[in-house]
């Protein structure tokens, strides 16, 4: 259709007319090689149950020992979840969300008790989760500049467009731009041992290796200005709308602050779905005989400030360890071994059909 | 004369369409006609300039563009590039702009390379030189500035360079011999004449001092009609006007042979001659699976359109509360916030649009367009259908119709030339009721009376002697062959052994070679024709001369041709010879009942026989024979039509002489490639001109017919006893009746038809009775689906095509394909759906109007059974794999729609959604569209009934469609909720650290790809190192193009979302786990399906695929040892044995082909 409307017909009458025409006839004889004849050596396998029959069985045998093995270890990591939104009046945080307003300078705080029924032996994961928060969204999802987290002094002073309308207040750059650094979650996360004997000793939290070492390293860059200050370099920049601190703040730490802090880079990027946690912090196990987390009970000291009761989100802490295969995630393994099954009941039914109907085709066949 | 130009452009574009009647007058040599003659209105002729370009150098751009974007495909693909460029849409203008900008310039490359070259061409032939004459004088100058008018110089092996009238040739006798191989094929030298009042010229001088004018039609595309008259001016006398036909016009491409120089002079020029106008494009064919790919299409519009509208209620169904809308960490522009909610709408709908586009993808385009283009040259590079003898192979002359030939319902082939040979040979002939055979054996000897004619009945005497005398001369006269005297002639080769071994004889018609040569063998030699006397050298080694004073010329409505000579005894005689009918009814005298006879035996034998009268004129008579001629001869307007009355008043009140018999042997392996399609399902019709008996005895010969075969007979004799509403009704109820009863066991009778064209057309006849009778039509395409085979005799050229379009419009709309040799084929081959054309001995006309040109009729048996079936599976593979894998790209897109709030988020990164049908899973499909053998060449060649598998476009239809949407839908779901399950709230990696949005979308893109190619993998029967090299090639190369593509700071792009996402990725025990488990999962039910529709209830193909693997297992393990193996049982020579084996299938025509033919004994006598 597309190109064929040039017609050989064409080509074909003017070229008689200028050549001179007629001539080599015998060079026309195309050609004998195998792919001109279309004859090129090839394997032609046919899917029929016999073929079938092994792959099936051989799948079936692999994938339930996977499935098992999935599974088991699924079950074997230990993970706590709590709610601390506070939307019921019980809640511990009730006050908190209920009070909350965006000029608040003091934030609130609240605490809430529980209990680790299982001592958490390895490394232990400190998530926060956020449900009903599209982090998805179109508008979202593009309202940054990448360029400007790399640390690009002219994207600095000059935001992308994407990022309206958090690009710039009173003509001044907001560093760093868009909706996805402005909404950055900033509730402070605490956690207390409370010891049996009475004390409440706070637990360690590491807070570097949350984030991806690519994006730390080379996608976030500070932007380097004529001196090391941070503080100097973000000169002429104002901070998002929604921040308490600007961005050169956020750490004390020269390597975890500005746009290398861990907490930014993990906020950054985005969660595929609009449940989802987020890497908080790392409980490094210390003592090789006693248990990262002990059985006993906690608490969780909470800096409220982060509103999710405008669109009816919740907010969680998480605690889990961790394994080869990551979280717990018991789908995996049981859709392991419900494939794997499932191939090897099909390499049974087929081993059925095969002796059933193969012998009559084949015997078909010759009797022919 | 602003009339008249207007009427020069409009009869430009109507060329074709109706016959232009309005005459031209050309001033020879730009001279003036004197004043007193009469007022001719000047008119402006184009130059001579060939412009066969459609592009010059500035409108290229703009023009190419239109044309490519008229095509609505591309038209679409436009709109929704626009869109993205206006709106904020999810995916950058950059997604869909850059695919599309791709296939525009290389189309646009190829388009303007192919102009360019045309140009060059062009320019070649407007600058080539040409000698005019000029006040006496020959002057070069270039092509393109030749005029009408102009006389130009032509020499000899040089074409000539528009359309010409011969004024005078180096000849004496005023002709010139000229080839039209480039025009039509025909490499015979024919015989062009001047008019014998300027045949006189020699010089340059002489010619210049002609004039005159030439009143002639307006040019129109007809190779082998002309008719005008030229006025030449004495001084002061009355114009002397003489007729000038087609036999005057010489035309442009033509090569002047055997002639020292012409004068000429030009009449039509540029694009008006005959030449140029025939390069007019052939209408478009459309082939069945583009036309279900085009329905297929709408569906996919209708589900695109669908979707959007569902994501964009449903969007503003969710944001119904302002908390949804905007959150507080998501506000809108202010820009945004105060545009219409209407208008936001819009937009939604149009970004989601753009969004889900890619489920009608850009690429199936040009995909289609390539596997067409490429997959084309198979045919022409085919080895099986080369021909040693003519030195060519298959020639295809469009590609868009490749897939068409497996899907064949309908063969209507032409029996002289495509059945059989076309190389006669003369068999016999018969003198008032006596037979002569000439000995088979020529042994360059001139045989003796005695020993050459062999008397069945000898009955001597002066009468019998007078007309056997007459009769040989008859045969020596009336005919136009010539005699060529020289060695090298290509095409037709007629040694005559006989002192001067370097004469050929030859024509036009191979019948009038095969009877002179005859005659020869006889005794009587035709000599030449010298000076308009005709020599024959007589038995007696006398030589008798003729003096040759009309031709009334062959043409196929007549069927007869007639030369009126003069003797040396001052006897004016007529000599005719034509086909029985049109002979018999204007005989008075003779022995009409034994020849009659003969000649009905003759025909049932399969020999076509001609029969020969004669009519002695006396002066008077001549005379009005004369004047007859001359009178219709010089007409400007309805020449032909007068003509045809003059013929018809000359020839009239024959004495008959007797009939030849002439044999036309079959073609090697015609009845096995018709029995071949038979068994292919294939209905054959035999469309011919010839007699019936004839046409008959050549089917029963070709099997087209077999013993047990019930003829019906449709024909004149029959409706001259009954009524032809009578003859339909019964044998409808016939055929009826037996399909009732046969309606269980069907592999009884079948029916054959033979219907003739007197018939045909009572029956096509639009009914003028009234409703009583209902519908002849209806009825007689009833009768014909029930028949197995059907004979047309007696058709005229264009009730050929009308049988074409009556099967073609019939309800079911069968697929046609209509096969022949000659210009009286080519209204079938342009009529039906796919026309082949044989590069025969009638000249190429056929093979140039066709669609696909092959050197013999047994090669269409490749042609459909091997190649057709091919691009058909091909081709419907490609389309359904086409769609299916755009609904597993583009349905987990929608899906997101529900998980981000409707807000048009694109799942895969731009880089992805650009490139997955450009190169991800491009080559794979198309290698697969052009390397695909199901079943082996072989294996197709020997069972055609697997032909059957694939009819009515069966792997295009509705229900396989929607399986292929429907395992699309699955695998999508699969993906995505796979996915989603996963990445539920939960790590992927072994440090804690989360996965974000786009490693979610890479994930199940991913996925995505190899689950496609696997499929395609799983679909592949036939991996060549190709096969391999592409599909493994192409899942290697997403890997490398994703690792690159996430491994590097883009400096160029704005986002740097996928920077590190696919290492990290694949860094995660869990994604490698989950990709593979996802893989599994989506091509289960695919593989299931298949082998349970295998085992449960094969089809044919099937089972020859298991037969195939089982004997090259044999073969492997046992060489040689015995005929036991499944294989081995299907012998080539008892086909049908394993077409009957097929349960259910139709097994119509048992074991009859084994028993040797009686009619085909027959024919191959020597």
């Amino acid at each position: 259709m597309m190109a064929s409307s040039y017609s050989a017909k064409d080509e074909d009458g003017h070229i008689t007319v200028s050549g001179p025409g007629g001539g080599t006839l015998r060079n026309k004889k195309p050609e004998n090689t195998a792919f001109k004849q279309q004859r090129l050596p090839a394997w032609q396998p046919i899917l029929t149950a016999g073929t079938v029959l092994p792959a099936f069985f051989i799948i079936g045998l692999i994938f339930i020992p996977i499935g098992i093995g999935l599974y088991v270890t699924s079950n074997n990591i230990k993970e706590f979840e709590i709610d601390y939104t506070g939307d019921d009046t019980s809640s511990p945080c009730y006050n908190c969300a209920k009070n909350f307003s965006w000029n608040n300078t003091k934030s609130c705080t609240c605490t809430i008790p529980f209990q680790l029924d299982q001592p958490y032996e390895s490394n232990v994961f400190m998530y926060y989760g956020l449900s009903n928060f599209y982090q998805n969204h179109r508008r979202y999802v593009k309202s940054r500049d990448d360029s400007q987290l790399n640390g690009n002094i002219d994207s600095l002073k000059k935001p992308s467009k994407e990022c309206e309308p958090y690009a710039s207040i009173d003509n001044k750059p907001i560093a760093p731009c868009g909706a996805i650094a402005n909404s950055m979650f900033n509730d402070t996360l605490t956690l207390f041992y409370n010891d049996p004997n009475g004390t409440s000793v706070p637990i360690p939290l590491t807070s570097t290796g949350i984030a991806w070492w690519t994006d730390k390293h080379v996608k976030f860059r500070n932007p380097v200005g004529t001196n090391s200050n941070l503080t100097a370099v973000f000169q002429g920049t104002v901070k998002p709308v929604n921040w308490h601190r600007p961005v050169y703040e956020l750490d004390t730490d020269p390597e975890n602050n500005g746009f290398i802090n861990e907490d930014f880079i993990v906020w950054m990027r985005t969660a595929a779905l609009p449940t989802f946690r987020k890497l908080y912090r790392i409980i490094q196990k210390k003592n090789t005989m006693a248990p990262t987390l002990p059985r006993g009970n906690y608490t969780l000291v909470v800096d409220y400030n982060y509103p999710v009761r405008s669109f009816e989100g919740r907010k969680r802490m998480i605690l889990s360890t961790i394994s080869w295969m990551g979280g717990k995630n018991p789908f995996l393994g049981i859709a392991y071994i419900t494939v794997g099954s499932v191939c090897f009941f099909l390499g049974v039914v087929l081993l059925v059909i095969h002796h059933k109907y193969g012998n009559r085709n084949n015997s078909a066949n010759i009797s022919n | 004369m602003d009339f008249s130009l207007l009427r020069n452009i409009i009869s430009r574009y109507c060329v074709g369409e109706e016959i232009w009647v309005d005459s031209r007058t050309v001033y020879i040599g730009h001279k003036e006609p004197p004043p007193g003659a009469e007022a001719y209105i000047p008119q402006r002729y184009p130059d001579n300039r060939i412009v066969s370009s459609k592009y010059t150098f500035w409108n290229f751009i703009p023009k190419n563009l239109f044309e490519q974007f008229r095509r609505i495909a591309n038209f679409y693909f436009l709109v929704i590039f626009l869109v993205q460029l206006i709106i904020d849409t999810p995916t950058s203008p950059v997604t869909s702009g850059l695919p599309l900008f791709f296939v525009i310039t290389v189309t646009a490359i190829k388009q303007g390379y192919e102009d360019w070259l045309r140009h060059k061409a062009d320019c070649s032939i407007n600058e080539c030189p040409v000698d005019v004459v000029q006040q006496g004088k020959v002057v070069r100058t270039q092509s393109h500035k030749l005029r009408v008018g102009d006389i130009v110089v032509v020499k000899e092996d040089e074409t000539f360079p528009c359309d010409l009238i011969l004024l005078s040739s180096s000849r004496s006798d005023g002709t010139c011999y000229v080839t039209t191989t480039s025009l039509d094929g025909e490499s015979s030298h024919k015989t062009y004449y001047a008019i014998p009042d300027t045949m006189a010229f020699r010089t340059e001088q002489e010619v210049d001092l002609l004039h005159a004018t030439i009143e002639c039609e307006q040019p129109q595309p007809d190779l082998y009609k002309f008719v005008g008259r030229i006025n030449i001016y004495k001084d002061k006398e009355e114009p002397v006007a003489r007729p000038l036909g087609a036999e005057n016009l010489l035309l442009r491409g033509a090569t002047l042979k055997n002639t020292q120089h012409i004068y000429a002079v030009a009449v039509y020029t540029g694009m008006e001659t005959k030449m140029a106008l025939n390069y007019q494009s052939k209408s478009q064919k459309r082939s069945a699976v583009e036309k279900s790919m085009n329905a297929f299409l709408i569906v996919y519009l209708c589900i695109l359109i669908s979707k959007a509208v569902i994501n964009t209620v449903l969007k503003y169904a969710w944001q119904w509360s302002p908390d949804r809308d905007e959150p507080w960490y998501n506000h809108r522009t202010e820009h945004e916030r105060q545009r219409h909610v209407v208008i936001r709408a819009f937009t939604d709908f149009l970004a989601f649009m753009v969004l889900f586009n890619y489920i009608i993808p850009v690429s199936m385009y040009v995909t289609v367009e390539m596997q067409k283009f490429l997959g084309s040259y198979f045919i022409s590079w085919d080895e099986e259908m080369f021909d040693e003898e003519l030195g060519e192979g298959a020639q295809v002359n469009t590609s868009d119709l490749n897939e068409e030939l497996g899907q064949v319902e309908y063969v209507f082939t032409d029996k002289t030339g495509t059945l059989t040979e076309n190389n006669m040979e003369f068999i016999e002939c018969c003198v008032d009721g006596n037979v002569y055979i000439p000995h088979a054996i020529c042994n360059g000897q001139i045989l003796s009376a005695a020993s050459s004619i062999d008397m069945i009945d000898s009955s001597p005497g002066g009468y019998r002697r007078e007309y056997e005398d007459l009769f040989f001369r008859a045969l020596c006269l009336c005919h136009t062959v010539q005699v060529k005297e020289e060695e090298t002639v290509d095409g037709i080769k007629r040694g005559i052994h006989q002192g001067r071994p370097t004469s050929f004889y030859i024509s036009s018609s191979p019948d009038e070679v095969a009877l002179v040569e005859g005659m020869k063998r006889l005794g009587y030699t035709y000599l030449r024709l010298k000076d308009n006397y005709m020599e024959i050298l007589n038995k007696d080694d006398e030589i008798e001369r003729f003096e040759l004073l009309h031709v009334l010329n062959f043409d196929s409505v007549r069927r007869r041709m007639s030369v009126i000579v003069k003797s040396s005894s001052g006897d004016y005689l007529l000599f005719c010879k034509g086909a029985d009918s049109s002979i018999f009814p204007r005989v008075v005298s003779g022995k009409v009942e034994q020849v009659k006879a003969r000649v009905e035996q003759n025909a049932v034998e399969g020999l076509r026989t001609l029969c020969v009268a004669y009519r002695r004129l006396s002066q008077s008579e001549y005379q009005e024979a004369c004047h007859h001629l001359m009178e219709a001869k010089l007409a400007l307007q309805d020449r032909e039509q007068r003509l045809a009355q003059a013929y018809d008043i000359i020839e009239r009140d024959f004495v008959l002489l007797g009939a030849t018999a002439v044999e036309d042997r079959l073609q090697e392996k015609a009845a096995d490639t018709i029995e071949s399609l038979h068994k292919a399902g294939m209905k054959v019709w035999v469309l011919t001109g010839d007699k019936m008996e004839t046409a008959a005895a050549t089917c029963y010969a070709s099997k087209l017919f077999r013993r047990t075969t019930q003829i019906l007979e449709l024909t004149k004799k029959r409706t001259e006893e009954q009524s032809l509403h009578d003859v339909l009704f019964e044998l409808n109820r016939t055929v009826l009746r037996q399909r009732s009863i046969s309606g269980l066991s069907v592999d009884c009778l079948d029916f054959g038809l033979i219907i003739d064209g007197a018939t045909l057309s009572a029956v096509l006849k639009p009914n003028q009775e009234g409703a009583g009778h209902g519908n002849y039509r209806e009825i007689f395409l009833e009768i014909c689906r029930n028949c197995s085979a059907v004979l047309c005799c007696r058709m005229a050229p264009l009730q050929k095509a009308q049988i074409v379009k009556l099967i073609k419009a019939s309800k079911e709309h069968p697929i046609t394909l209509a096969i022949g040799d000659g210009a009286n084929d080519v209204s079938m081959i342009l009529e039906a759906h796919v026309g082949i054309g044989i590069m025969g001995k009638e000249g190429r006309q056929a093979a140039r109007n066709s669609d696909y040109a092959i050197p013999k009729f047994k090669h269409l048996k490749k042609m459909l059974l091997v190649h057709g079936h091919y691009y058909y599976i091909r081709i419907a593979e490609l389309v359904q794999y086409f769609f299916y894998k755009n609904v597993c790209f583009i349905f987990p897109q929608f899906l997101y729609q529900f998980f981000c709030g409707f807000s048009q988020q694109p799942l895969y990164d731009t880089a992805y959604l650009t490139l997955y049908n450009i190169s991800f899973t491009s080559l794979p499909i198309l290698l697969y569209s052009l390397v695909e053998q199901h079943v082996s060449m072989d294996t197709l060649k020997r069972e055609p009934s697997l032909y059957r598998d694939i009819a009515k476009n069966s792997l295009l239809r509705w229900p396989v469609f929607l399986y292929w949407t429907c395992l699309g839908v699955f695998d999508a779901v699969v993906f995505f909720f796979g996915a989603y399950f996963l990445f539920d709230n939960t790590t992927f990696t072994s440090n804690g650290q989360m996965f974000g949005n786009w490693t979610f979308g890479t994930l199940i893109f991913t996925v995505l790809v190899f689950t496609v190619t696997l499929k395609l993998a799983l679909d592949t029967h036939h991996w060549t190192w190709i096969n391999h090299f592409v599909i493994w090639g192409s899942l290697l190369f997403y890997v490398i193009f994703s690792l690159l593509w996430g491994g590097i700071i883009w400096p160029f792009l704005n986002y740097q979302r996928m920077y590190y996402v696919f290492m990290q990725m694949l860094s995660s025990g869990p994604a490698w786990l989950s990709i593979i488990l996802l893989i599994t999962v989506s091509l289960l039910p695919d593989v299931i399906k298949k082998v349970l529709c295998r085992a449960m209830c094969p089809t044919a193909t099937e089972r020859a695929q298991r037969v195939s693997s089982v004997q090259v297992l044999e073969d492997s393990l046992a060489p040689g040892s015995g005929g036991g193996g499944g294989g081995r049982e299907r012998d080539p020579l008892h086909p049908d044995r394993t077409c009957e084996g097929d349960s259910g299938k139709k097994a119509a025509r048992s074991s009859d082909s084994l028993v040797p033919h009686s009619h085909s004994t027959l024919l191959s006598k020597p």
